[in-house]
């Protein structure tokens, strides 16, 4: 009779996980006031940011990051302030995927979250901006 | 107490079972995801006009 039972807690147990599971791949979870306000963080960089990835001293990496790719695009008195923007912009990146992944419950899901993003960065970024393709050489959209 | 371990073996075996569905990665929610945050940032989207058309009306009945 007990085994009966735990039988059938354990039949609960995975209807629940396979439910939740269901759940969790129509949506990923990006609702929270972390995300929110590292959304905001970064929104409010890309200003700063925008004319840099048009000139080419920034570009946008293939692992979801961006880097300074060509300093002499930059004039000097501006060197110290890029390398401002690009390591805070890189940090609230670090922090998104990572936040996205804790919100979701799969703290393993971080590196595909950071891959997908690289992915859609580079999809959505401006003609003219530089990105790392495949083989992490830059190439000018 | 061999059917014991026995039990305890396939209990193992579908429980990984679980464990491996379980960390399947939803890209395509991902993409989205990413899709939301990433217009938010770059302001893709203007501002007047809704996130998605699918606000305006129920075209799919």
């Amino acid at each position: 009779m007990r085994i009966e039972n735990i039988a059938r807690l354990g039949w609960l147990a995975l209807l629940l996980l396979l439910a939740g599971n269901a759940w969790a791949q129509a949506n990923l979870e990006v609702n929270t006031p972390a995300v929110a306000a590292l959304q905001s963080s970064m929104q409010k960089r890309h200003a700063a940011l925008a004319s840099f990835y048009g000139n080419g001293a920034v570009g946008l990496t293939r692992d979801g990051f961006v880097a300074l790719r060509d300093a002499n695009a930059v004039p000097l008195a501006q060197r110290q302030q890029v390398n401002g923007l690009v390591a805070a912009e890189n940090q609230d990146r670090s922090a998104l995927y990572r936040e996205i992944a804790r919100a979701n419950s799969k703290p393993e899901w971080e590196n595909d979250i950071r891959t997908t993003f690289a992915q859609r960065w580079i999809d959505k970024a401006q003609g003219g901006w530089y990105y790392q393709n495949n083989a992490g050489a830059w190439t000018r959209k | 107490m061999r059917s014991l371990t026995v039990n305890a073996a396939l209990a193992a075996v579908l429980l990984q079972g679980c464990v491996t569905i379980n960390i399947y990665f939803p890209a395509a929610a991902a993409e989205k995801a990413a899709d939301k945050i990433i217009d938010e940032v770059w302001q893709l989207k203007k501002p007047g006009e809704p996130a998605a058309p699918s606000s305006n009306a129920p075209q799919s009945r």
